[in-house]
């Protein structure tokens, strides 16, 4: 296939976007903070006021960094998915992960009530990440089961479906006999953060992130035979149920990961690929993977950057903002387009 | 030519059909065919014959139900997918392609067997896929997506991929459906041009018997469940076509090879 290099211009103004991007992400806030102030922060002056230290270095570079980590690694599981599944719908959440990693927090935060086990309490952090990471590995054993024996890619489509209703059935149980202020955590959890990393959190974030991304990148050609559907893939030499393994395995460590962290991000797996491969007008995965990773960074950060309303007091849900923007993206490619291709 | 009857693909009392839970249904049973370097093979039958299992089977996507597979002399079930992937390649329809490809990288994925893990195409890479497209007469259609392409310019840029993998057999699933009289005819003469030039063996299954009989050089017609090869000339004068279709509303003329309606 063709090689990246006649989209080096795409590439450039992509990398450009997102440096530019970031730096406008760690100035603009709620407090204002000084361009010279922050540069100085970062390059370790620790003459500059503390409580800007703090703002800076604690709360805003991590926050960037999760967007940054957050966008890429959604929009890769999301390119990964469509050309798995052959579907220009498919996405990281229709294989039911995220529905999973919503039900264990579900289960964590509205559980204790409602299941008369209050005294079962972790601090709040820790507690929704672990749960969220054994929710969607469960969902994920489920369906790597359901995909050994089901050969067909649209079942494994429609069991995801059936997750995420089945996950919205009993977090609406739970939620009715849990009192308001869980049913509130639960609320803010669902709408997505990325501002509440700590750093421990984000060097775990970027472990689970890393392995995922060498795990993507490492089946690109088997992604690329994919593009003619399994049967020429496997007259191309491609192991299809290797190939499988490694791409689920690698969607849910991205996703699975990152909801954990950050909370369900709606769109930006289904957005960005499509958005690239609009712009691009490439279908080789050596050069829609890294162009999904500078992408989905830039979506994110520019998401991130809008939900914290600069110098207003509050910030919006993270996931309201990617799903304002996204829906009407994909709208809009769907009438400009008339078809979805994968 | 000294390999010129060698034997590429062949079967012994292969069974094709499939599993129904524990029950197997067998569509067609004890076949044994052997196309031989540099014929054009056509495969006919009525709907349902199971001309598309048995291509299935043979190309190592679906596992016999008895009986087995031979490519070269090695059973096709034993050989490692890259191996395989060097030595048969196929054409298939109705699989979910995606048709943002443009016909160069849809060719271009014809040599994912042989380039490295980035699938860096090399020189002799790219020497394959230009004279698939020229054999195919695709150039001028080279960097156009394959969702602009009418059904004939489809097939034709599936073939080259195929051509491109540079195998040497090739096994076609109804290459010509949907395609008028000539784009068909202009199908059936490229394979025939490039299994007698380029010294491949090709086996296409077909519905328009009285178009293959006059091109092809072996056919293997499937019928009751059976499989019998020979030369178009000795199947005429077998009068297997005769009893092809049921009911007796189509018979056959030997003389001039054509179907008419009683």
């Amino acid at each position: 296939m063709n090689s990246t290099g006649k989209h080096s211009v795409q590439f450039v103004i992509l990398g450009t976007l997102l440096i530019l991007l970031f730096v406008v992400n760690i100035a603009l806030g709620s407090v204002l903070i000084p361009l010279k102030a922050i540069i100085q922060i970062i390059l370790g002056d620790d003459t500059v006021k503390e409580a800007w230290q703090y703002i800076i270095l604690d709360y805003r570079i991590p926050k960037a960094l999760a967007a940054i980590m957050t966008g890429s690694g959604l929009a890769v599981a999301g390119l990964m998915m469509q050309t798995l599944f052959k579907n220009p719908l498919a996405g990281p959440f229709v294989l039911g992960i995220s529905s999973g990693a919503s039900l264990g927090v579900a289960f964590f935060i509205l559980g204790g009530s409602a299941l008369g086990l209050s005294a079962f309490v972790v601090p709040n952090g820790w507690g929704t990440i672990l749960a969220a990471s054994l929710g969607s590995f469960a969902v994920l054993s489920i369906v790597l089961l359901v995909a050994s024996r089901v050969r067909d890619a649209m079942a494994l489509l429609i069991i995801g479906l059936m997750f995420g209703s089945l996950t919205a059935a009993v977090v609406s149980i739970l939620a009715y006999f849990s009192p308001a202020e869980e049913l509130q955590r639960y609320m803010f959890w669902s709408f997505g953060s990325l501002g509440d990393i700590s750093w421990d959190a984000l060097i775990i974030l970027s472990f689970c992130y890393f392995i995922g991304m060498i795990l993507a990148f490492s089946v690109t050609k088997s992604l690329n035979s994919l593009l003619l559907g399994d049967h020429y893939a496997q007259t191309l030499g491609v192991s299809l149920q290797k190939s499988r393994f490694i791409i689920l395995i690698a969607t849910s460590i991205l996703a699975g990961s990152l909801t954990a962290f950050v909370g369900p991000i709606a769109f930006v797996g289904l957005a960005v690929p499509h958005l690239i491969r609009q712009w691009f007008t490439a279908s080789n995965h050596w050069t829609l993977m890294p162009a999904c990773v500078l992408g989905g960074a830039v979506l994110m950060l520019f998401c991130d950057t809008l939900a914290q309303m600069p110098l207003f007091e509050f910030s919006l849900p993270i996931n309201a903002i990617t799903s304002i923007i996204g829906a009407p993206v994909v709208i809009w490619l769907l009438i400009r387009k008339k078809k979805l291709l994968f | 030519m000294s390999d010129f009857n060698k034997i590429l693909l062949s079967s012994s009392k292969l069974s094709v059909g499939y599993k129904n839970g524990q029950e197997k249904i067998i569509i067609v049973e004890d076949v044994n065919l052997s196309l031989k370097k540099g014929t054009f093979t056509t495969m006919v039958g009525i709907n349902g014959s199971g001309k598309s299992t048995l291509l299935r089977t043979l190309a190592g996507l679906q596992n016999p139900i008895s009986g087995e597979v031979l490519l070269e002399k090695s059973p096709i079930k034993t050989l490692d997918a890259e191996i395989k992937a060097k030595q048969l390649s196929v054409v298939l329809t109705g699989q979910y392609i995606s048709k943002n490809l443009t016909v160069l990288e849809l060719v271009s994925l014809g040599r994912q067997p042989y380039t490295n893990w980035l699938g860096k195409l090399s020189e002799e890479d790219k020497v394959h896929i230009l004279n698939a497209i020229n054999a195919t007469e695709l150039e001028a259609l080279k960097n156009t997506a394959c969702h602009a392409l009418s059904d004939g310019q489809f097939q034709r840029a599936l073939i080259a991929r195929a051509l491109a993998q540079n195998t040497e057999v090739i096994l076609l699933d109804e290459p010509t459906t949907h395609l008028d009289l000539h784009h068909k005819a202009s199908i059936f003469s490229l394979l025939k041009t490039i299994a007698h030039e380029q010294q491949k063996t090709i086996l296409s299954t077909s519905h328009d018997i009285e178009l293959v009989l006059g091109m092809s050089d072996e056919m293997l017609v499937i019928h009751n469940g059976k499989a019998t090869q020979d030369t178009p000339k000795n199947l005429t004068e077998s009068g297997i076509f005769e009893q092809l279709f049921p009911d007796n509303i189509i018979g056959f003329n030997k003389e001039n090879q054509r179907f008419f309606i009683r």
